[in-house]
């Protein structure tokens, strides 16, 4: 038997806006309309202003961990605005941009990361799944959300963002896996960063791409440059009408760049050099359609000056909404963990600084109760103001 | 004798195991070049070289799973989990495999590895940051479970993990890891697991806790006038239940304090226990003061759910009132 090719792929790369704003026309020409880049230009600069508020109020002492988008901003917003309105989008941490472009105020993201679940309260208008903590974990979401519009007949698909780190995970493997054999409409985008915190993507992936990883799960796959906002829609809208045409999963990677530390935690001048974060500067999905808008004459330094202003002001204002917000209730842990909280749990809850957990003060002598009652008066008072 | 915290306790403890024993080998997300996102591993991967401690992909089944090969293969791995959050994918390499090989193999293959853990809340980080989840793996037989609270043990105790047999998991606190410095000596010595650490003597009451809650629990004492014995239990399993019940038996009276839920808590285990032995040495209920039956809740409430020195008084006093 003679040895033959049973299979060869080859995964193309898609660049339309390059880092220098040189310009595909031939790709690139009415696929976005000039009011709606103007959009797209003002989301990316609204989210990159909040990143920088966010990080100063972590510094201050006003936020904990937080993790910036900083340079990532086309890779989310090109999937969301293609999207249609109730398609799911199930993302992880790193996709404050597409996030706010579907309506997701930015104090619901800044309460997050202050600490507070309510932040996490994002209702179905948006079609988005509250930030995912535990990497590569909602890619099977995205299969089984997906699955059940399937199952009520809803034309409706999913795009689902991670990155190149949580690409090495299980769940991940066993999303794709689901997707394509159960023929379900879901996009999954790789975000890679080069970076996993410290960790370089070369360690998550030996092979040129991770694109390519779509092949071993049949699905279609395709490289584009994520800094590039024409780049990451045209991708989308191909991703997009294949899903939707065939009911089955399509593979986007998203070549970019996370020009921050990992997180406000993290000190990324530990592990990696200058220079290349310079050169990724230079590469900035801001800068070049900012230029690109200027060669179309329809952005100036004036405009430049008023949006800024006004960005400014609208963030300031969400700011102030999620430091503002009232304090939790010091029951909401209890009462939010069950349709119907148990009575055993409801003890817990009534009895959590009065008394040793859960136990029946009828036990203790009548003075000893009589003590307690009146030091819990007190104490719980002085207990809870700290 | 050198004044560090428990983070270099633990890099030293490292250091001088590794020099001893070539079959010690690190890996894990991130505790290479950056030395893990806590530094316990800072300037070993240069000392060691690559080959003895890197990075792995983003995969905790795969890091413990290639753990368990790797000790099967005649290694002492030593891996990291980043967070106790993150033990999920790894919870069937670990309960299914690592806890399992020697007994259903009769002792042809054995797991020795060290799996390394910051664990607890405390420390304003992100959810699935901060939880306590040693009972899980104490519930699972085969496993060994490990928790210091003190720099000068934390040395002692993972040196003892590096030696063991059998897979064991040392969780770490994170609360403390830079929190308390303590003469530790330089050279090397072991704490035997299973063997706890009566932190003060006292008479009217026993107090049984571990990790960074020891440190509440040190406080609570402090504001009291009662005569109060604190055991630091150091090692979840095996646990000293002769320290235990010895204390109880002389005191009648014992408070438990962690930080994980109450139900199926490890102190749910103590107390049972303290019932068994001392029964007829008891003068009041044992007491539990513990983290609550609900999710480890975002940092802005953490404060509230985690036992501190307020609640470890007020259980002290309804011990006492019986
Ligand atoms: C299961 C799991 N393991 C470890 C972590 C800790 N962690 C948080 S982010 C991160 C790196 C993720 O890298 P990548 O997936 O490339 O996303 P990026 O942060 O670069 O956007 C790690 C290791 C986690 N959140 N979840
Ligand atoms: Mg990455």
């Amino acid at each position: 038997m003679p040895i033959t090719t049973v299979f060869t792929a080859e995964i193309k790369k898609i660049s339309i806006l390059d880092e220098h704003a040189n310009f595909d026309e031939k790709l690139g020409d009415g696929l976005i309309p000039n009011e709606d880049l103007l959009k797209l230009y003002e989301a990316m600069v609204a989210c990159r202003h909040l990143d920088e508020v966010a990080f100063r109020l972590q510094r201050s002492g006003r936020m904990g961990t937080y993790p910036q988008n900083m340079g990532q901003e086309a890779t989310s917003l090109g999937a969301a605005y293609v999207l249609r309105k109730d398609d799911w989008m199930v993302t992880c941490y790193r996709e404050n941009c597409g996030l706010f472009w579907r309506g997701v105020p930015m104090e619901a993201i800044l309460l997050h990361w202050m600490g507070d679940e309510r932040g996490n309260a994002m209702p179905k208008p948006h079609w988005v799944t509250p930030i995912y903590v535990p990497l590569g974990t909602q890619m099977l979401h995205a299969a089984g959300l997906t699955l059940a519009a399937k199952y009520r007949g809803i034309d409706r698909i999913a795009c689902t963002f991670f990155g190149d780190g949580a690409a090495s995970e299980g769940d991940f493997h066993e999303a794709c896996n689901f997707a394509s054999n159960l023929e379900i409409p879901v996009v999954f985008v790789c975000q890679n960063n080069f970076w996993a915190i410290s960790t370089p993507s070369k360690i998550n992936s030996a092979a040129p791409t991770f694109a390519q990883r779509g092949i071993s799960y049949g699905m279609p796959c395709v490289q584009v440059d994520g800094n590039d906002i024409f780049a990451t829609v045209y991708a989308m809208k191909q991703a997009m009408e294949y899903t939707r045409k065939h009911g089955k999963p399509y593979f986007i990677e998203m070549v970019t760049y996370r020009l921050a530390d990992h997180t406000t935690a993290d000190d990324a001048k530990r592990y990696r050099e200058d220079a290349e974060v310079e050169s990724w500067r230079r590469k900035d999905p801001i800068i070049r359609l900012n230029a690109h808008l200027k060669n179309l004459r329809i952005w100036d330094d004036d405009k430049e000056v008023a949006l800024k202003e006004k960005v400014a002001l609208d963030i300031a204002a969400a700011v102030a909404r999620a430091e503002n917000i009232t304090p939790p209730e010091r029951t909401d842990a209890f009462d939010n963990m069950y349709a119907e909280t148990p009575a055993d749990l409801a003890l817990q809850r009534d009895t959590r600084h009065t008394h040793s957990l859960g136990q029946d003060p009828s036990q203790l002598p009548i003075e000893a109760q009589e003590r307690a009652a009146q030091m819990d008066a007190a104490a719980f008072a002085a207990h809870a103001a700290h | 004798m050198a004044n560090i915290t428990l983070v270099q306790a633990i890099n030293l403890a490292l250091i001088q195991e590794m020099e001893r024993n070539d079959s010690i080998v690190l890996l894990g997300e991130d505790i290479g070049v950056n030395g893990g996102v806590f530094r316990v591993t800072e300037g070993l991967q240069k000392r060691f070289g690559g080959a003895r401690v890197f990075d792995t992909p983003l995969a905790e089944s795969g890091i413990i799973g290639l753990s368990i090969g790797m000790a099967m293969g005649g290694l002492h791995p030593v891996p990291e989990i980043q967070f106790e959050g993150f033990l999920g994918p790894a919870y069937d390499q670990i309960c299914s495999h690592a806890a399992r090989m020697r007994s259903r193999t009769r002792g042809a293959f054995t797991v020795p590895m060290t799996i390394r853990i910051p664990v607890g809340g405390g420390i304003h980080a992100p959810e699935l940051h901060s939880d306590s989840p040693e009972a899980i793996y104490a519930h699972t037989p085969g496993l060994k479970v490990v928790m210091p609270s003190s720099p000068y043990d934390a040395k002692g105790l993972l040196t003892s993990c590096l030696r063991e047999p059998d897979p064991v998991l040392f969780f770490e606190p994170k609360r403390i890891y830079r929190a308390i410095r303590e003469e530790v000596p330089e050279d090397e010595y072991t704490l035997p697991l299973g063997v706890a650490r009566t932190v003060c003597e006292g008479s009217d009451l026993t107090i049984v806790s571990w990790g960074a809650s020891v440190v509440q629990c040190m406080q609570a004492i402090e504001k009291s006038e009662q005569s109060i014995e604190l055991i630091d239990l150091r090692t979840i399993y095996p646990f000293d239940m002769d320290a235990v019940a010895t204390s109880v038996k002389k005191t009648g009276r014992c408070v438990v304090v962690h930080e994980a839920p109450l139900t199926c808590g490890f102190g749910s285990e103590i107390a049972a226990r303290i019932m068994e032995r001392c029964f007829l040495e008891l003068e009041a209920p044992v007491q539990r003061v513990a983290g609550y039956d609900t999710t480890m809740p975002y940092y802005k409430m953490e404060l509230d759910y985690l036992p501190d020195s307020y609640r470890v008084q007020r259980a002290i006093e309804d011990c006492l009132a019986y």
